[in-house]
């Protein structure tokens, strides 16, 4: 153990790795599962114990081939990377045994072990995002993650999938571009590409060059942005996450875009925060207008949406806005708010998501006018759901409402009485859109066409059932979210200029 | 004087910023999906030249350390290029393996047309 | 039993109840006697435990538990304090009385789902008792909840149309002003006074001026939104498409009763009595509340639907705890915990009644009463009972809270809500008393194939002649109710 002990982060990229090429070679649908099963199982293990490592002893700096940075690539894992490392490998824990059936069932026979291959590789590029403290590193894990996420949205069953996946190739592309040319004009500045280098090459001194440290952040905010799908940058999501197979999207929504929203806090609180007063420009105005637009404007649209999954895709770029205004408030309510939701968002979509899986594994449609009365045929699935959707209206006692809590928090702090009524009025429409589906759902008469659908299998059950009762349970306790949170914030916080 | 100094100091990031602009306005323009992803590749090649054209010292030699230079060549930016490169290469096949399937689903690759069978069915 | 069971621990389960009871319900779906076994026995538990906790109360306890720590300073916590008993002793007794006439009223009309209804209805409960226990704004607006989402299918369990569309309303009415408006001035009330623990003399007492307290009461009065204070009281008419049981103890009892008991909780202990009245916020409540007394009353004579007539004098007579509590003199607001009290025990009789009709003879309107009365003579004079107390004529309870209503009125001069008391009086017996004089005085329509109907079920009759003699048992010995509603002003 002790001989493993101090490569924990370097396996938290390398395990994954691995599993993919197994999966890869392995051919076959049953084994390539069993890789990733084992892969995902492992994960949260790996990542559970630097959390604890971390918040025992402070961050983890791992040094790649023992050189050291800046010159080497240097793996950090401070609070908030392992709050992200342990969120991205537990919901892939979790979620993993839907897979098998779900998987069968929408994707073709040959694909399916190319699937947990992609999925193993998307896992390690997200895990690589947070694991690095290199820039230039963090794009190359950014890239592996998004090209294997496009292959994976590209199984879709659907052909729409394919122009789904390609949208999002070229926006992704884009993006990473973006992200790739500010990390360049931040090299070119500091010749540096480690992050706290960069921080600390940035000083006062570079005041003179502030129009290209400006440039820099412009760059990578729009890119990183692109890849988070803030309004309205999200045109990418609800096609990819329409299409693409449910658990794909179950996966998506609570990993991809919360690790991008990562990368956007590491940059703005651990790069730029600590170099120049950010807080001076108008990029946090910015990012709350825009995450004001996008909890209205997207959540506005998720109620018009006749395809639950179209639905659920709208309100992710609707809740993704909440997890940015509190990027945009920045101070310690408002972030951790942000980050909390970054949690709960994560598990409740995924519990969503998952339902709609599981709708689509028994009757073959995810449309809301053939939805009508399922929850009596399939109770346990639309009561997780049910739970869910109160998580996403952020009703007193599910996870969604300790979010709001802390968002409303950090706005009474800046004094914005007008913001506070924004948060809680967009809620209001979730009501709305929330409502519609369950309306259907509990209060029409079954159709003659779903008379045999009934709950799906317990693999695809348990972690539905799960991530419902974490919902709940993570609105009561919230030691873990919040608590952790909070210290990530005062961290990052206290580096601040 | 000093503007042609800011030109001659400055025209390879002029020249850069061309290439990057455009590609970008291939990708936003073009409907055809190959031509995208031709715009998309020389946007990303922009990107090279951002990176590599700065690590040139005039008087620079290559990185191998020997009593008799004391000017290098940063080697640092090719090999992140070397890299990005290869990230833009599989961006680039997986594109046009995408494409070839839209093609084989829809029977075209322009976007208008796709739209409309879509809207068909 | 009682060495082992401090009160604190009675506290916690007289809350779980209704929650067990809910959980059991279900298990014996299949055998509908057993089910409703179980109704009645948690019940009768639930009504056992908390009488067992006024005996401690009244003694001056105050059993206090936290529960869990949600964020710091953020607990769900209870405490049993003299107001939310005396709420908890009439929510827990009526639900009793309530569920032997669901039996029968569910059995007699042949109702569709009545495993959810019951379980429904236990969770409803068990959010009111929360409700009523709650230490802290947190845990109340936790339960506050709760009760709407568990009505909610209530509400809309008939499935049809209008069903689902007063659903709709009821829903975003509730859950709307509970969102927007009220969960900011919790919020905010966290910000300013750095606690929600309800607490004598309020958290908020000095901590700010007048414009963020006005902008504070505001939020709260109409955030309480299952206060029904005009103009955010449509979702109580629309409601009535529920059936009768649930209109008579939730819409008349516990959802309507826990918006006035938020209120008068806020009042108390978030504001301060005393700090609202020195910062001068006691007339533009006075005005809202007596313009929804007025109004409402004003349109329930008007309508001719029973149920939707005794909806608009429920919101009418809400006003009152909240004219009680606009007033701002001690004796008042013991007067407005009274009439929560009062007016429970009379509007459930009045909702039993037009159930007990609808069941037997088919009616719904007030114009088809003519000469019920002789038919129905048990239900008819229980009817009249509750429309009295509803006037608030002498022997039911219906007279004590408006008799110190009026006290405190005429003690601070708010001649406003004195007129508004007096005008009202009238507006009600213009309401009632004709129902009344139609059922007895009037001949039964005689168009030959008159249905021979007789009384309801008996266990309707049961149910709605003791809530009757309640509502009178309460004029003669007030003592309990008197005791808890000048208790809670102390400590």
């Amino acid at each position: 153990m002790n001989a493993v002990w101090p490569h924990l982060p370097i396996l938290q990229v390398v395990v994954p790795l691995i599993g993919a090429v197994l999966a890869g070679f392995l051919r076959r649908a049953g084994p390539a599962f069993a890789v990733a099963l084992a892969v995902s199982w492992l994960m949260p293990l790996i990542a559970g114990a630097m959390l604890w490592q971390v918040l025992a002893s402070g961050p983890i700096s791992y040094h790649i081939g023992s050189w050291p940075p800046p010159w080497g690539i240097e793996y950090r894992v401070d609070v908030l990377g392992g709050f992200m490392l342990l969120l991205v490998s537990t919901v892939g824990a979790v979620i993993m045994p839907f897979a098998r059936r779900s998987v069968a069932f929408e994707v073709e026979d040959g694909q399916q072990a190319w699937f947990y291959c992609m999925y193993l590789l998307c896992l390690t590029g997200l895990l690589g995002i947070v694991t690095t403290g290199d820039a230039f590193n963090a794009f190359v894990f950014l890239e592996v993650s998004s090209l294997s996420t496009y292959v994976l949205v590209a199984l879709g069953r659907d052909r729409r999938a394919l122009l789904a996946a390609f949208q999002y190739l070229i926006m992704g592309t884009i993006g990473a571009t973006f992200y790739i040319i500010g990390v360049g004009l931040l090299y070119l500045l500091t010749g540096s590409l480690n992050m706290a280098d960069i921080a600390a090459r940035l000083g006062p001194e570079w005041a003179g060059h502030s129009r290209a440290i400006v440039a820099a952040l412009a760059f990578i905010t729009v890119g990183v942005s692109l890849k988070l799908a803030l309004f309205p940058l999200h045109a990418w999501l609800p096609n990819a996450y329409a299409y693409a197979p449910s658990w794909v999207t179950a996966f998506l929504s609570a990993t991809a875009t919360k690790v991008a929203i990562y990368l956007l806090v590491r940059f703005f609180f651990s790069i730029f925060g600590v170099a120049i007063d950010f807080r001076e420009l108008p990029v946090t105005d910015i990012v709350i207008a825009l995450s004001i637009a996008a909890m209205f404007v997207a959540s506005v649209i998720a109620v018009f949406q006749t395809d639950l999954k179209r639905m659920l895709a709208y309100s992710s770029v609707a809740q993704i806005g909440y997890i940015t205004l509190g990027i945009g408030l920045a101070n310690q309510a408002g972030l951790t708010g942000g980050l909390v939701h970054i949690v709960n968002h994560a598990l409740m979509k995924a519990a969503l998501f998952l339902a709609a899986g599981a709708i689509f594994f028994r009757i073959g449609t995810v449309r809301l006018s053939d939805l009508a009365g399922i929850g009596r045929k399939m109770p346990l699935t639309m009561t997780a759901f049910t739970v869910a959707c109160f998580g996403l209206v952020g009703t007193p006692g599910t996870s969604g409402f300790i979010s709001k809590w802390f968002l409303v928090l950090g706005a009474l702090d800046k004094g914005w009485w007008v913001p506070v009524f924004l948060i809680v009025g967009s809620s209001l429409i979730a009501l709305v859109y929330v409502g519609r589906v369950l309306e259907v759902v509990w209060l029409r008469e079954p159709s003659a066409a779903i008379a045999n659908a009934s709950d799906p299998p317990l693999s695809m059950l348990l972690p539905l059932v799960v991530l419902a009762a974490a919902t709940i349970y993570f609105g009561l306790d919230t030691q873990w979210t919040a608590g952790i949170a909070g210290t990530a914030v005062k961290n990052l916080l206290g580096g601040l200029r | 004087m000093p503007t042609l100094a800011i030109v001659t100091d400055h025209y390879h990031y002029a020249i850069t910023i061309f290439l990057m602009m455009a590609g970008l306005y291939i990708v936003v323009a073009r409907g055809n999906m190959v031509k995208k992803l031709v715009g998309l590749s020389i946007f990303q090649t922009s990107v090279y030249l951002l990176y590599v054209e700065p690590g040139k010292i005039i008087g620079g030699t290559a990185p191998i350390i020997d009593p008799s230079f004391t000017v290098y060549s940063n080697p640092l930016p090719h090999v992140l290029m070397l890299t990005a490169i290869v990230v833009g290469m599989a961006t680039l096949a997986l594109g046009l393996a995408l494409v070839v399937r839209i093609n084989e689903a829809y029977g075209t690759i322009e976007e208008d047309e796709i739209f409309e069978r879509d809207r068909e069915t | 039993m009682t060495a082992a069971l401090s009160n604190e621990n009675l506290a916690v389960m007289t809350v779980l109840t209704p929650f067990a009871g809910a959980l059991l319900i279900p298990l014996f779906r299949r055998s509908p006697n057993l089910r409703e076994t179980v109704t009645l026995v948690t019940a009768g538990t639930l009504c056992l435990l908390t009488i067992g906790l006024l005996g401690p109360v009244l003694d001056g306890a105050r059993p206090e538990m936290q529960i869990l720590r949600v964020v710091p300073g953020l607990d769900l916590a209870f405490k049993v304090e003299p107001l939310g008993m005396l709420f908890a002793l009439v929510a827990a007794s009526l639900w009793v009385v309530n569920s032997i006439y669901s039996i029968g009223y569910m059995r007699a009309n042949d109702e569709p789902r009545q495993t959810t209804f019951y379980v429904c209805f236990a969770v409803a409960l068990g959010s009111t008792i929360g409700i009523a226990f709650a230490k802290n704004l947190f845990t109340l607006f936790l339960f506050y909840e709760a009760l709407t989402l568990s009505t909610y299918p209530l509400v809309t369990h008939k499935r049809n149309e209008e069903a689902v569309r007063a659903g709709r309303l009821y829903l975003l009415l509730l859950l709307g002003t509970s969102l927007l408006l009220l969960l900011p001035a919790i919020i905010a009330t966290w910000a300013i006074a750095g606690t929600l623990d309800f607490t004598p003399g309020g958290i908020l007492a000095g901590k700010a001026g007048v414009p963020v307290i006005a902008v504070l009461l505001a939020l709260y009065v109409f955030g309480i939104g299952k206060a029904a204070v005009m103009p955010l009281h449509f979702w109580l008419p629309a409601a009535m498409v529920a059936p009768t049981p649930v209109s008579a103890l939730l819409h008349a009892v516990a959802v309507v009763k826990a918006g006035v008991f938020t209120v008068v909780k806020v009042a108390v202990f978030v504001f301060g009595v005393d700090n609202l009245s020195s910062l001068g916020q006691s007339a533009w409540l006075t005005a809202v509340a007596g313009t929804t007394v007025i109004a409402a009353s004003i349109v329930a004579l008007r309508q001719d639907n029973l149920k939707r007539r005794l909806a608009y004098s429920t919101i009418s007579q809400l006003s009152y705890v909240v004219l009680g509590v606009a007033i701002l003199a001690p004796i008042s607001l013991t007067g407005a915990a009274m009439h929560i009290a009062a007016h429970a025990f009379s509007k459930i009789t009045l909702f039993f009644a037009a159930g007990s009709i609808y069941t037997a003879a088919h009616l719904t309107e007030v114009s088809q009463l003519d000469g019920i009365g002789r038919r129905m003579p048990w239900t008819m004079a229980a009817f009249t009972i509750g429309a009295l107390g509803m006037i608030g004529i002498p022997p039911t309870a219906g007279f004590l809270g408006k008799w110190f209503i009026l006290t405190g009125a005429m003690q601070t001069a708010n001649w406003l809500a004195v007129s508004v008391i007096i005008v009202s009086t009238l507006l009600n017996a213009g309401y009632f008393l004709p129902i009344v004089f139609r059922a007895f005085f009037r001949e039964p329509p005689d168009d030959g194939h008159g249905p021979a109907h007789g009384e309801a079920p008996w266990p309707m009759v049961l149910a709605l002649t003791t809530t009757a003699a309640g509502s009178m048992l309460m004029f003669f010995l007030p003592g309990i109710p008197y005791a808890l509603a000048t208790l809670m002003m102390g400590r």
